[in-house]
C-alpha cells in the first residue's frame, strides 16, 4: 500500500517512464513517425499537468523509504523538466522533420532522460542521485550522436561521452569516501555529520567536482561548446535546460540538506567557481560567430551567475538558483527555437550570425521573439532573465559578496555585446541574398509564442513564483523533511 | 487623479498594440499622433491640480502590494517638485516628436513609431517612480527603444554609435543597482524589520541615516550612472556619437528628456541619501563640470556638422546644471531644475530645426549653407529663437537658468571657491561665440550653393510643431516663476534635511573607528562638534 502512495507522489515520473516504454515498442513495431510522435505528446501532456498539480498542491514529504522526495523542490524541478521536454520535443519534431533527419529513437531516448531527469531533481540519497544523473546522461549521449551520418554530431557524442564516464568516476568515489566517513548515502543524514576529517573532505570535493562538471562551470567546462554546438540545436537547448535545471535541483538539495554546516567554507570555493565561470564564459562568448556555439558559451556564464547564488549560501541564494533555472528554461528553449527554426530551412553553416542579417523583417514575429529571448538573457528589465538576475545577485550582496556582485553585474554588461550583436544583424544591416524562410508551423511558433509571453509575465510579477520557491526552504519544510 | 498618471505613462503602451495592428503607414502616423496628443492632454490636469504649496509630499500616489516575494519592491509612482515639470516636459514632446518624424522616417514605419511610443512609456515611467528598483526598471527600459531607434533609423556609423551608447549607460546602471540593492538591503535593516525596502519616501527621510565610508562608497556608484547618462566630462564621449547617428526624433528625446534622467537621479537620489559625500564631493564634481562647460564650448567650436555643434553644446550645458546642483543652495539647485526644462525645450528645438535643414539638404555641414535666410525667412526666426535661447539670452528660458545656477556657484559653500563660477561664466561666452558664428555662416551671407536657391521654407507642419516650443521658451524667460514655483518649496525641504541629516551623521560617526582616507575626506577632527556647526548654517 506504501508503495502504491508513494508511486502516485511519484506519478509524473511514473507517467514518463511508462511513454518511454510505450513509445519505444511503437518504434519496434514500426508505427509511423506522427503516431509516435502524438504518442510522446500525449504522455507529455499529462505529465504536465499531473506535475502542475503537484506543483500547487503536494507539501514536503520522502518516499520509497527516505531515497526520495516530493512537494517542494522535488515538485518544483519535477516540473520545469517536463515543461521543458514537453516544449523540446514540439521543437524538435519539427526541427528533425526540417533538416530531414526524423528518427523514431529520438522521442524513447528523451522520454528516458526525462525520467533520469526528474529521479535526479527529487533525490534524497546520493544513490538515487546518482541513478538520476546515470540515466539522463546516457540517455544524453545518445541524442548528442543522433545525426548518426554527421561526424560533427558523432564527435560531440564521443567528446560527451568521454567527459561523462570521467565524471562519473568522480561522483561514484565520491560517494564512497563520503559513506566511509559518515556512514550513509542518505542526504540528511551526511548532512548532521559535522567531525571533518580527510575523507569527509575528499568525498565532499569530489561529488562537487562531478556536479560542476555536470553543469559546466569553468574550469570543468571543456566539453560544453563542442558538444553543444555538435549537437542537434533543439536537443541542445533540452540539455542546457532541463539537463541544467536537473542537475542544479539536485546541487541544491546535496548542499542545502547534506552540507549545511559547511557553507562557509563552501562560499570561497563557489566565489572562485563563480568568478572563473562568468568571466571566461562571457568574454569567449564575445568572439564567437556562430550563435549556437554563443549561446553555449553564454550558457557557461548563465552558470557563472546561479554559482553566485549558490555562494551566497542562504535560503535567498537557492531560491535565487531555482527561480533562475525556471526563467533560464523559457528563454534559452526559446532562442534556441528561434535558432533551430532558421538553421531548419538551411543547413548548420546558417548559424553563422552574418547568415542573420535582415532576418528580422522577414519573419517579424521570429525576429521579436528572439529579440525577447536575447534582451531577457542579457538581462534588462521587464523580463525574467533581470528577475533572475537580480534576485541571484541581490542575495549575493545580502551575504556580503559584493566584490563578487560587482564583477558578475560587469560580466552581465559585457554580455549585452553578443547578445546585442545578434539583433544588430536581424535589425541593422541589410540582406545581402534574397534568403527564403518558410513560414513556420502554427504549433512552433505558437509555443515559442507561449514562452515569450512567459518571460515577460516572470518579468513583471515574480511575486506568487518567488514566494512559492522561498517556502520551499524555511523552516517548517525542512523540518517537514529532515527525520 | 492617481489613476490618470497611470492613464498617461501607459497610454503610449497601449499605442504599441495599436500601432502594430494598423494597416497603413499613414494610419501609424495618425495613432501615433492622436496617442501622443491624448497623452499630453491627460497630462495636463496632473499640473493643474498640482498643490505647489505641499510640492515635497509625493502626490497623486499609487502603491502596490510587494511585487518580490520576500522584498518589500512595491510599485509606487507619483509626482513632486521634481518630477512635476520633466514629467509634462515629456509629454509635451511627445507629439512634437511625431510631428518631426512625419515624412522624414520611410522605411519601418510601424517599428519606429511603436519604439518611440516605447520610450515615452519608460520616460515617463522614470520621472514618476517613487521606489529605487521601478526607476532602475523604467531606466533602463528607456534603453531598449532608443537602441533600436539609433541602428535602425540613424545614419552611416549608426551601428557603432548605438552599441556605444548602450554599452556605455549599462555599464554604468549595473554598477547602480548593485549599490541600490545594497541600500535596499541595508534601508531593510534599520528601517523595515530586515525586509528589503527601497520606497524612495523612506530612504529620503530623516530617519535613514548611511555610515559616510558606505556612503563614499555608494554616491561614487549612484552618480557613475548618472554621470554618463548626463554626461559630465570624462563620460561624455558616447553622446555626441550617438546624437550624431540618431534620427532627427531620436535626437529631441536623447537631449530634451534622456539626459535629464542623470541630473534628475542625481537630485533625486544622491542628494537626500548621500548627503555628506554630496558635500565633500562637491569640489571634484564642480571642477568637472567646468571642464566640461568650456570643453564642450570649445569642441563645440571648431565643428563642421551643426548636428555635431549642437551635440557637444549639450556637454556644455549640461555642465551648467551639474554646477547647479551642486552648489547645494537652493538658488542654485533651482537653477539647475530649470535649466533641464530650458535644455530640453531650446536644445531640442536646435535638433528639430537641425533636421528639418536636414530633410531638405541631405547635408548637415555648416560649409554647405549660408545664406539662408533670404530663402527661407520663416525658418530663420524660429532658428534664431532657438540659438538665443540657447545662447542665454535675457529675455529667453535659458538666460533663467544659466543666471540662477552662477549665482548659486558664486554663493556656494559646498564648492568652496568662486573661480569656478568665474571659469563657467566664460562658457556663456564662449556659447555666443560658437552659436552665433555658425548662425552666420549658415544663415546670412550670400547664397553660394546652388542647390540651396530652391529650399522650401517651412510648411504649415514643421512651423505649428516648433510654434509651442517657442511660446515655452519666451514664457519661461519672462516669467520664470511661473515654472520655478512647483520645485521651490521641495528644494527648500530638500536641502534643509540634507544639511540636518549630514551634521547628524556628522556627529554619530567616530572618527577611530572610520578609516584614514574618510577622516581625510569628511575632514574629521576630534573638534567635529564646531564642523558640524558650520554645516547647519549654510
Amino acid at each position: 500500500m506504501e508503495l502504491i502512495n508513494d508511486l502516485l507522489l511519484f506519478l509524473p515520473a511514473a507517467v514518463v517512464a511508462a511513454g518511454g516504454l510505450t513509445v519505444m515498442m511503437l518504434d519496434g513495431y514500426k508505427a509511423k513517425s506522427r503516431t509516435i510522435y502524438s504518442t510522446t505528446m500525449i504522455f507529455l501532456g499529462i505529465a504536465l499537468v499531473i506535475s502542475f498539480y503537484d506543483l500547487l498542491t503536494q507539501t514536503p514529504e520522502l518516499i520509497f523509504s527516505d531515497m526520495a522526495g516530493a512537494g517542494g523542490t522535488a515538485a518544483f524541478g519535477t516540473f520545469i523538466v517536463v515543461f521543458g521536454t514537453f516544449f523540446t520535443v514540439i521543437l524538435t519534431h519539427d526541427y528533425l522533420i526540417g533538416i530531414k533527419h526524423n528518427f523514431p529513437q529520438v522521442y524513447p531516448l528523451l522520454m528516458f532522460c526525462t525520467f533520469g531527469m526528474i529521479v535526479l531533481a527529487t533525490a534524497n540519497d546520493l544513490v538515487t542521485i546518482f541513478i538520476g544523473l546515470e540515466t539522463m546522461s546516457v540517455c544524453l549521449y545518445a541524442l548528442a550522436g543522433i545525426i548518426r551520418d554527421k561526424r560533427l554530431g558523432v564527435e560531440s557524442a564521443l567528446k560527451y561521452f568521454v567527459m561523462g564516464a570521467f565524471s562519473t568516476g568522480f561522483f561514484i568515489y565520491g560517494i564512497t569516501l563520503l559513506y566511509g566517513a559518515t556512514g550513509s548515502t542518505s542526504l540528511p543524514v551526511i548532512g548532521a555529520y559535522t567531525d571533518g576529517g580527510l575523507i569527509y573532505w575528499g568525498g565532499v570535493s569530489l561529488l562537487l567536482v562531478a556536479f560542476m562538471f555536470k553543469v559546466s562551470a569553468v574550469p570543468f567546462h571543456m566539453w560544453t561548446p563542442d558538444v553543444y554546438t555538435g549537437s542537434p540545436t533543439t536537443i541542445t537547448a533540452y540539455m542546457s535546460t532541463a539537463g541544467k535545471t536537473a542537475s542544479f535541483v539536485a546541487l541544491v538539495l546535496v548542499l542545502d540538506r547534506a552540507m549545511p554546516f559547511i557553507t562557509a567554507e563552501l562560499t570561497t570555493v563557489f566565489t572562485v567557481i563563480a568568478l572563473l565561470t562568468m568571466i571566461l564564459g562571457n568574454a569567449v562568448a564575445m568572439v564567437q560567430d556562430n550563435v549556437k556555439r554563443m549561446l553555449a558559451y553564454s550558457s557557461i556564464a548563465h552558470v557563472g551567475y546561479l554559482f553566485v547564488g549558490l555562494a551566497a549560501g542562504s535560503i535567498a541564494g537557492y531560491s535565487a538558483v531555482l527561480f533562475y533555472l525556471l526563467a533560464y528554461t523559457f528563454m534559452n528553449v526559446g532562442a534556441f527555437g528561434v535558432v533551430a527554426y532558421y538553421e531548419k530551412n538551411h543547413d548548420v553553416h546558417f548559424n553563422n550570425v552574418e547568415s542573420y542579417a535582415g532576418l528580422g523583417y522577414q519573419r517579424p514575429i521570429m525576429g521579436v521573439l528572439l529579440s525577447i529571448f536575447l534582451f531577457s538573457l542579457a538581462g534588462i528589465p521587464i523580463s525574467a532573465g533581470f528577475n533572475a538576475k537580480y534576485l541571484v545577485f541581490s542575495a549575493g550582496i545580502e551575504s556580503g559578496l559584493i566584490a563578487l556582485v560587482v564583477v558578475g553585474v560587469l560580466a552581465s554588461a559585457a554580455s549585452a555585446y553578443y547578445y546585442l550583436r545578434v539583433m544588430v544583424y536581424l535589425y541593422f544591416r541589410e540582406a545581402k541574398e534574397s534568403v527564403t524562410l518558410m513560414e513556420p508551423k502554427r504549433v512552433y511558433s505558437y509555443s515559442l509564442v507561449f514562452l515569450a509571453l512567459l518571460t515577460l509575465y516572470f518579468g513583471v510579477v515574480p511575486a506568487g513564483v518567488t514566494e512559492m520557491i522561498y517556502g520551499y526552504f524555511s523552516e517548517s519544510a525542512l523540518t517537514a523533511v529532515s527525520p | 487623479m492617481e489613476t490618470l498618471l497611470n492613464i498617461t505613462i501607459y497610454l503610449p503602451l497601449l499605442g504599441v498594440l495599436a500601432i502594430l495592428l494598423a494597416k497603413s503607414d499613414e494610419a501609424i502616423k495618425w495613432i501615433a499622433l492622436a496617442i501622443t496628443s491624448l497623452t499630453f492632454a491627460i497630462s495636463l490636469p496632473l499640473i493643474f491640480n498640482f498643490d505647489v504649496a505641499s510640492s515635497d509630499v509625493a502626490q497623486y500616489v499609487t502603491e502596490s502590494g510587494p511585487l518580490v516575494f520576500g522584498l518589500d519592491i512595491k510599485y509606487i509612482v507619483g509626482l513632486d517638485g521634481l518630477s512635476l515639470l520633466l514629467f509634462m516636459l515629456t509629454t509635451f514632446f511627445g507629439p512634437i516628436v511625431v510631428l518631426s518624424a512625419w515624412t522624414s522616417v520611410k522605411k519601418h514605419v510601424a517599428g519606429f513609431f511603436a519604439m518611440l511610443m516605447l520610450l515615452q512609456t519608460g520616460s515617463l515611467g522614470v520621472f514618476a517612480s517613487l521606489d529605487l528598483v521601478v526607476f532602475y526598471v523604467f531606466f533602463e527600459l528607456t534603453l531598449i527603444p532608443m537602441y533600436f531607434l539609433i541602428g535602425i533609423w540613424g545614419g552611416a556609423d549608426r551601428i557603432q554609435a548605438t552599441i556605444k551608447f548602450f554599452l556605455y549607460t549599462l555599464v554604468g546602471s549595473l554598477i547602480m543597482l548593485v549599490a541600490l540593492v545594497y541600500v535596499g538591503y541595508n534601508a531593510g535593516n534599520v528601517l523595515n524589520d530586515g525586509v528589503f525596502l527601497t520606497d524612495w519616501r523612506m530612504l529620503s527621510s530623516m530617519d535613514y541615516q548611511l555610515g559616510l565610508v558606505e556612503q563614499t562608497w555608494l554616491f561614487l556608484a549612484f552618480s557613475l550612472a548618472f554621470f554618463i547618462k548626463v554626461p559630465l566630462f570624462p563620460f561624455h564621449t558616447w553622446l555626441p556619437y550617438a546624437h550624431t547617428e540618431a534620427p532627427t526624433a531620436g535626437s529631441v528625446v536623447l537631449a530634451a528628456i534622456m539626459l535629464k534622467m542623470g541630473t534628475y537621479g542625481l537630485i533625486r537620489f544622491c542628494l537626500p541619501m548621500f548627503p555628506n559625500a554630496m558635500m565633500e564631493f562637491a569640489p571634484i564634481i564642480a571642477f568637472l563640470s567646468v571642464i566640461g562647460i568650456v570643453y564642450g564650448a570649445l569642441v563645440a567650436m571648431v565643428q563642421k556638422d551643426v548636428k555635431k555643434l549642437v551635440a557637444y553644446s549639450s556637454v556644455s550645458h549640461l555642465g551648467f546644471v551639474v554646477l547647479g546642483l551642486f552648489a547645494l543652495n537652493t538658488i542654485g539647485v533651482q537653477g539647475a531644475i530649470i535649466q533641464m526644462i530650458n535644455h530640453g525645450l531650446s536644445t531640442g528645438a536646435l535638433f528639430l530645426i537641425v533636421g528639418m535643414i536636414y530633410d531638405r539638404r541631405h547635408t548637415r555641414q555648416i560649409e554647405d549653407f549660408g545664406g539662408i535666410t533670404s530663402v527661407m525667412p520663416i525658418f530663420a526666426v524660429f532658428f534664431m529663437l532657438a540659438t538665443f535661447a540657447s545662447i542665454g539670452l535675457p529675455g529667453l528660458n535659458g538666460f533663467v537658468g544659466e543666471f540662477l545656477i552662477l549665482m548659486g556657484a558664486f554663493t556656494s559653500e559646498s564648492i568652496g571657491n568662486i573661480w569656478f563660477a568665474i571659469v563657467a561664466t566664460t562658457g556663456v561666452i564662449l556659447a555666443a561665440i560658437y552659436m552665433l558664428w555658425m548662425f552666420q555662416r549658415v544663415m546670412f551671407g550670400p547664397v553660394i550653393k546652388e542647390e540651396n536657391k530652391l529650399l522650401k521654407d517651412l510648411n504649415a507642419r514643421e512651423i505649428g510643431l516648433l510654434i509651442p516650443v517657442m511660446i515655452f521658451i519666451i514664457w519661461i524667460g519672462i516669467r520664470p516663476t511661473h515654472f520655478t514655483q512647483y520645485s521651490e518649496h521641495q528644494v527648500e525641504v530638500l536641502l534643509e534635511e540634507a544639511a540636518t541629516k549630514r551634521a547628524s551623521i556628522l556627529e554619530a560617526s567616530n572618527p577611530s573607528e572610520l578609516p584614514a582616507w574618510a577622516n581625510r575626506l569628511y575632514d574629521i577632527t576630534p573638534n567635529y562638534a564646531e564642523l558640524s556647526g558650520e554645516d547647519t548654517n549654510e
